[in-house]
């Protein structure tokens, strides 16, 4: 395929940039200086100063003295750098490849973009037109080489699109500095008397490199499209986006579900072809003043279901606040993993943990609610009742150890044991009746005590002994006894839980 | 004559429970509580899938014998590798006590949500899943609508919802298909030997759609439930009234 570059000159970028914070300045001539060697030298000029003769480089009070009410502002060096970038990335509308071409131009990729704004005339109008809208002055060209695109905005003033096979003839006219050459090469060839490419071009290629070097000629050749000249994009190209932009902007809710299901389906289908699944994904609303409207959703195992994922955006789509329109959706998959196709099993309806019908309920409940709040417990390695089950947020994760079977545990446990007051007969015997909460338990059966220490690696404290008892009611308790009997009246009892 | 008529009642009672969306078996697994008196309670003779069942529970003993209950019938219910989800606002559930149940802990999954209306959101979602096989929410008060909504979701999926109501402040008539009332009873050892014996709870069957209210004390031992003995209330009461 033919590749289509735009190349974007802002002529006046940073003085723009002063009319649109400060629209007085518009019919006044200003100019940004900033100070150079003990004195303030123009470093850019509005258009009217620049006729009056303020041209950049020149002494401020010299300029004083032509344009007697001539504005001066500071200048901020690294603006130019700053407006570029936010530039390019308000132009990922036009396109997904946008890179700055420093001190004043933008690169686009528009290969293959035009066509959805009606040919390629249509396209660098709207650009400038909305370009114009935001207050910037532009020079806009399309070829199929940078070089060639950069030759024309800036040279070519009376032609915007360069047609495919046409650089060489329209190269001819330009002058050598269209070719983006250094300034003693260039002051080189006007002192030969080189003012036109057609002079150079026409030359051996053996002489030019004699005379020029290899540099002039690598230029010629990439205006020429005989090397390839890259660019580095502002927005990294991602391999699993896609794009949809719209005729109109999009205002209404049904418009927006529908752009989410469309693009859902576009990029599902790309992953079920290449067995990979989303595990995170973020649906981008560019709005036509400017900002980006943005949804995160997440997986908990990777899917390529799009009727799944669209529920898991449907949840958030409230939130996006279309305000005069969309005219571009993205949709990206983050995070992506390995998904083999699993074989559907017909016959079996309840399905264990690895059910896709578990986890797409399980994201659909943390879309809504918050992951935070859906446990599933392990077992651990430890004897004493808190730390023998441990939290994992994983559906995945299988147990590492065995659950502990030998001795009975209740099915209630309190979070914190609370203080009892027993009665118990001799030291290590179970108590006979014991009060929780103004009750009082008279304890009919009982079983224990059961010892368990307490993980002197872990934590300091004494060991517990445990008993089961149970009340003439029927009511079943665990209670503990904290450390060695001691005879003295220090609560050392416990309740930590309730057997069914 | 006598017996065709009855044999044909039977079979007729048998096609009219599917269509009022009472399930009774899953996959083959069938619940194995109802045996002999308890088969008089329950439409169609067991304990229905594709149904939310109530349970009203007055204070920690009552929510512990029933979370005890519940975990005995879940254990049934995840015998093969089966996921159950336990919705609930404040939870003192003990994973490793699950165990002595035949449950895998790691099976089941806990969503802690404050608000009522995420719980019932997260109740009718999972519900609606026919891939888990049982659903416990944790839910104090419970309307009419919403109740009947858990019931519509369920009957479409097939599985089971146990709502477990701890201190409601109204008893008022729900679609859930039964409403159940837990206690514990003190358990007993053979011979009179020392010692804690096997859980045993008194399971009062207060509601039942198409069948008859009861009252059984069971005992859960290695696995299974046993009935000690059982006061069928409703069938005296019955026998009183014609008597």
């Amino acid at each position: 395929m033919e590749k289509r570059f735009v190349t974007i000159w802002f002529p006046h970028l940073k003085t723009d940039w002063f009319v649109i914070k400060n629209p007085a300045l518009k019919s006044i001539p200003f100019v940004l200086a900033s100070p150079d060697h003990g004195r303030m030298v123009i470093t850019a000029a509005n258009e009217i100063a620049i006729i009056a003769g303020a041209n950049p480089g020149t002494v401020v009070a010299d300029a004083r003295a032509l344009i007697p009410g001539l504005q001066v502002l500071d200048d901020q060096p690294e603006l130019a750098g700053k407006l570029l970038k936010a530039l390019g990335k308000w132009f990922i509308r036009f396109s997904p490849c946008v890179g700055v071409d420093p001190p004043e131009g933008l690169i686009i990729d528009a290969t293959g973009c035009s066509h959805l704004w009606g040919g390629e005339a249509k396209y660098l109008s709207t650009i400038q037109e909305r370009l114009k809208q935001l207050g910037y002055t532009i020079r806009i060209a399309i070829a199929n080489t940078i070089g060639m695109a950069w030759a024309a905005a800036h040279f070519a003033h009376d032609r915007s699109i360069i047609e495919p096979g046409e650089q060489k003839t329209a190269m001819l006219s330009l002058p050598p500095a269209a070719l983006r050459l250094e300034m003693d090469m260039l002051e080189r060839f006007q002192k030969l008397g080189l003012y036109q490419l057609k002079d150079i071009v026409k030359m051996p290629a053996s002489v030019l490199r004699r005379r020029f070097g290899d540099y002039f000629l690598q230029r010629v050749n990439q205006a020429l499209g005989k090397e390839e000249e890259y660019f580095e994009p502002l927005v990294p190209f991602k391999i699993y986006q896609e794009r949809l932009p719209c005729l109109e902007p999009i205002v209404t809710a049904t418009g927006i579900e529908i752009a989410v299901q469309r693009l859902l389906e576009l990029l599902c289908h790309r992953l079920q072809q290449e067995e990979l699944g989303l595990r995170t994904a973020i649906f981008c609303c560019y709005r036509v003043d400017g900002k980006v409207e943005k949804i995160e959703i997440g997986t908990s195992r990777p899917s390529h279901n799009h009727f799944h994922l669209f529920k898991l955006f449907e949840n958030h789509l409230g939130q996006i606040e279309p305000a005069m329109g969309i005219e571009l959706f993205t949709l990206e998959a983050q995070k992506l993993e390995d998904a083999a196709p699993v074989q559907i099993k017909l016959w079996e309806n309840t399905g264990g943990l690895e059910h896709s019908d578990l986890s797409e309920l399980l994201d659909r409940i943390a879309g809504k609610i918050g992951s935070n709040n859906i446990k599933r417990y392990l077992p651990a390695e430890h004897y004493w009742p808190e730390r023998s089950y441990k939290p994992t947020d994983s559906l995945q994760e299988k147990p590492a150890t065995f659950w502990q079977t030998h001795k009975l545990r209740p099915i209630q446990l309190l979070p914190t044991p609370e203080k009892i007051e027993v009665t118990a007969p001799i030291p290590d015997y179970p108590p006979m009746l014991f009060r929780h909460k103004n009750e009082v338990h008279k304890i009919a059966k009982a079983d224990g005590p059961e010892r368990i220490e307490q993980e002197w690696w872990i934590e300091d404290g004494e060991h517990r002994d445990y008993y089961c008892v149970e009340d003439e009611k029927g009511q079943r308790f665990w209670l503990f006894r904290l450390g060695h009997y001691t005879g003295d009246k220090s609560h050392q009892w416990f309740l930590h839980g309730y057997f069914a | 004559m006598q017996a065709a008529k009855s044999d044909i009642i039977a079979r007729l009672r048998q096609q009219l429970h599917p269509l009022q969306g009472v399930k009774t078996t899953l996959n083959g697994i069938e619940v194995a509580t109802a045996s002999g008196p308890q088969k008089i309670a329950f439409p169609n003779d067991l304990l229905s899938y594709g149904a939310v069942h109530e349970f009203v529970c007055n204070g920690s003993a009552e929510t512990t014998a029933t979370s005890g209950f519940i975990a005995a019938l879940l254990a049934t219910l995840m015998k093969n590798g089966g996921v159950a989800i336990w919705i609930s606002a404040k939870r003192n559930l003990f994973p490793t006590g699950l165990v002595n149940f035949g449950i895998l802990p790691e099976n089941i999954i806990f969503l802690d949500l404050q608000k009522t209306k995420d719980m019932l959101w997260a109740l009718e979602e999972a519900l609606k899943c026919s891939s888990i096989a049982a659903v416990i929410g944790e839910i104090p008060e419970l309307s009419f609508t919403s109740a009947r909504r858990l019931q519509l979701a369920v009957e479409q999926s097939g599985t089971m919802g146990f709502i477990l109501r701890n201190n409601p402040r109204n008893l008022t008539t729900t679609g859930c298909v039964t409403r159940w009332k837990i206690s514990s009873l003190p358990s007993n050892l053979e011979n009179g030997m020392p010692g804690v014996g096997f859980p045993r709870w008194n399971a009062s069957l207060l509601k039942t759609r198409n069948g008859k209210p009861a009252n059984w004390e069971v005992e859960w031992a290695a696995g299974k439930f046993r009935t000690l003995s059982s006061i069928n209330t409703a069938v005296i009461k019955t026998l009183k009234k014609a008597g």
